[in-house]
């Protein structure tokens, strides 16, 4: 039994069947990686274009070991080396990818949409790596896969997302991936920085730290853009940090098996003291780990490789 | 004669020639300034309309008959907001193409924005679109920019352009965001009479933004535009005119505060008036649906709750007009990441049909209200004859069929663009015939 989805565009209309495919392959592929040889033959003879109009080291890295360890063959894609500047379109530049004969594009761009663009474009299989303002599913699948394997469920959890959750698009993946799983999801952070629509995501939102830390399972905290202090949605990175930033204090206010996340790069000393980051709660590292795994996870199942 | 293959038919015109002896006959003329809504019979002769008549008139044996039996029979249509992008972006659109989309949809005059390159800021460039339309097939009246170069700093010379033609300004696009600026020109404009239409846009509120602010936009991770955006200019836009005593017209109304911003104005007194357009009254932000960017456009596609009210703002009069803001776009300006998309849609071959589908056959405008919006008010706005089929004024007239069905088909269109929101869908109601001076320049021959 395969997936539903052709592509992966995001979560919002994801099933929970597909989800915890995704994830129970993942697990599977976790094992392989603890392995002396960690890759596998499945997608031998298949190309994947990793198409980068954003910068990204971790998502790209992530992907690029899980396609080589695959057993794919791998191109890079960056905005900065290719025609971009040369003012090409998108659909010209996939086009003439597509004319080299490859079989899967994974794609992050500034403009949400974009991976949806590419599938009326192309009939390469799509893979959103971050689309804009709208998407990431790969991160909030990797999310779940380490909170399930944390906590040996998904079911009935409380998470708490704090921070910049207008401009994320992991949490808006995380908030609708988790809603199907039947997590309980709360997202927080300052009244700017959430969006004015609060009613969008379908969960709670509040500007309440200790509201949001009540009986949460699973703390997330979002990467703080620095720049977002120069367009004057919060007036300090001191007064950020004071009133949503997790530190030793605060987590004494939260339940004693939760777990600390974070999509990284981490801002330490900002969302997340340091102490608190390598504090034996927090599973961030776990969280990379997870990540090739669900990368491979999905690669192999929208890729239609041999069995693993 | 350049056809479609649709059989629709836009007439070259020969201006050297004598105009053609037209009769229309048993048509429902809607002619609201002389009272008139029943079948009559319209003559047309020398380019004038001879007679308006109960029982068919005598004609010559060269006279043109045209049944016009089911078909309403309205003073030529206005369309007060388009963008012809000549000169400058002849490759959008160009003086030519623009007004035989505009007769094809049932206009016989359009007012032109001075949005081009270069922009229309002074009696020259007036001048020349003037001459461009000498052999087109409506009319056309410029609209002058209300600053050099639309970059909202120095007034353009308001009164050579004034006299070279233009029968506004505007600086449409963007609004005039310095306060005294837009103050000037409002205490100026008074001289001349003319109105200073407004493009009301907080730019340090809209900017980034691609779709309306709301629900949907969160949810596709687009930045949005607010509402607040256009209220907020509006705002300061009625209470200068109130403060100067100077016209305006607010363009593209959006929003369901801006109806209510406009309706308190128009209580106190101000002299304000307003329009919309189809796409404002027809489709919402979810219609944007996977990142349509044929559905981006400035002002964006509001919510639900602000359709509703600029609805109820055509029906109480608030909203004195329907212009389209015609908006032609090069392919390779749509087919693009929305982000990336240009702002703007093409309108006036659809603008008459999203009227009547969504007005006239839902019963919130009669056609006497539709002839006021499309033909009646816009004239007077802008100080230009026309709006009546009364004896003796020029034979400028739409017969519009008003039980075509048809599938929006942007292959079709006279424009030279194809950008429409409307793709695909079934309207209601079309031109039937178009009589610009006399002359048959649009018909459609099935």
């Amino acid at each position: 039994m395969g997936l539903q989805i052709q592509h992966l565009l995001g979560l919002e209309n994801v099933s929970k069947e597909d989800i915890s495919l995704i994830l129970d392959t993942a697990d599977s592929f976790y094992e392989i990686l603890q392995r002396e040889i960690k890759v596998v033959p499945t997608l031998r003879g298949k190309t994947v274009v990793n198409l980068f109009y954003e910068n990204s080291t971790r998502t790209r890295i992530s992907f690029e070991l899980a396609e080589k360890r695959l057993s794919a063959a791998a191109l890079n894609f960056s905005a900065s080396t290719s025609s971009v500047k040369k003012g090409e379109s998108l659909r010209d530049t996939i086009r003439n990818i597509e004319a080299m004969k490859i079989d899967m594009v994974v794609v992050r761009h500034s403009s949400a949409g974009v991976p949806w663009f590419l599938t009326q474009c192309t009939d390469a299989v799509i893979v959103n790596a971050g689309d804009g303002l709208h998407e990431h599913p790969t991160q909030a699948l990797l999310d779940m896969m380490t909170i399930r394997r944390k906590m040996r469920k998904l079911q009935g959890l409380k998470v708490a997302i704090i921070g910049d959750i207008f401009h994320s698009r992991v949490a808006r993946s995380n908030a609708w991936g988790m809603t199907t799983m039947g997590m309980d999801v709360v997202l927080c952070g300052p009244p700017t920085l959430l969006p004015q629509h609060t009613e969008s995501f379908g969960v709670p939102v509040t500007d309440n730290l200790n509201e949001a830390l009540e009986g949460a399972d699973v703390i997330m905290l979002l990467r703080m853009q620095l720049e977002r202090q120069a367009s004057g949605t919060f007036p300090s990175i001191r007064e950020y940090r004071d009133r949503y930033g997790l530190d030793l204090e605060k987590l004494s206010l939260i339940k004693k098996d939760a777990i600390i996340m974070h999509p990284g790069p981490i801002n330490r000393g900002i969302e997340l003291a340091s102490d608190v980051a390598d504090s034996s709660r927090s599973v961030i590292l776990e969280q990379v780990t997870c990540g090739v795994a669900i990368r491979m996870a999905v690669l192999y199942l929208l890729g239609g490789g041999e069995n693993a | 004669m350049l056809k479609k293959k649709n059989g629709a038919v836009v007439y070259k015109i020969d201006l050297c020639s004598k105009p053609d002896d037209i009769l229309v006959k048993n048509g429902r003329v809607i002619d609201p300034q002389n009272n008139i809504d029943e079948i009559r019979h319209i003559l047309v002769s020398d380019g004038k309309i001879k007679a308006v008549s109960k029982t068919v008139p005598d004609t010559a044996p060269q006279t043109k008959i045209i049944d016009a039996k089911d078909k309403w029979i309205v003073p030529g249509l206005m369309d007060m907001h388009v963008h012809l992008r000549e000169p400058g972006r002849e490759d959008k659109e160009t003086i030519a193409t623009g007004t035989n989309a505009a007769v094809a949809g049932g206009f016989t005059s359009v007012a032109c924005m001075p949005n081009t390159n270069p922009v229309l800021d002074e009696e020259s460039k007036i001048r020349y679109v003037i001459q461009r339309a000498e052999n087109c097939p409506c009319r056309i009246y410029p609209i002058g920019a209300i600053t050099k170069g639309l970059d909202g700093e120095e007034l353009a010379p308001m009164g050579e352009m004034v006299k070279a033609g233009a029968k506004a300004v505007s600086d449409d696009g963007k609004s005039v965001s310095h306060s005294n600026v837009m103050r000037n020109a409002l205490n100026y404009s008074k001289s001349f009479n003319i109105p200073v239409i407004c493009h009301c846009e907080d730019s340090d509120l809209s900017r980034d933004g691609h779709i309306n602010e709301g629900i949907y936009s969160t949810r596709m991770g687009i930045r949005g535009i607010p509402s607040i955006a256009e209220e907020i200019t509006i705002s300061r836009d009625i209470l200068l005119a109130e403060y100067t005593g100077a016209r305006i017209h607010i363009a593209h109304v959006s929003t369901a505060g801006s109806v209510r911003l406009i309706r308190e104005a128009k209580k106190r007194g101000v002299k304000v008036t307003a329009e919309t357009c189809p796409h404002y009254f027809s489709l919402i932000d979810e219609d944007v649906g996977l990142y349509d960017t044929n559905k981006k456009m400035n002002p964006p596609l509001r919510n639900r709750k602000d359709r509703e009210a600029i609805i109820e703002g055509l029906v109480d009069g608030t909203i004195d007009v329907i212009a389209s803001d015609h908006a032609p776009h090069v392919p390779e300006e749509k087919d693009v990441e929305l982000d990336a998309a240009a702002f703007g849609v093409i309108g006036l071959e659809t603008s008459l049909a999203v009227v009547i589908t969504y007005l006239v056959d839902q019963k919130h405008l009669s056609l006497v209200d539709i002839v006021n919006k499309m033909s009646i008010i816009p004239c007077k706005i802008l100080g230009v004859p026309g709006g009546n089929l009364s004896e003796g004024s020029s034979a400028d007239i739409t017969i519009i069929d008003p039980d075509s069905v048809w599938t929006v088909n942007p292959e079709n269109f006279f424009s030279k663009s194809r950008n429409t929101a409307f793709d695909k869908m079934e309207l209601k109601g079309s031109a039937f015939c178009t009589i610009f001076e006399g002359r048959i320049v649009f018909r459609r021959e099935i």
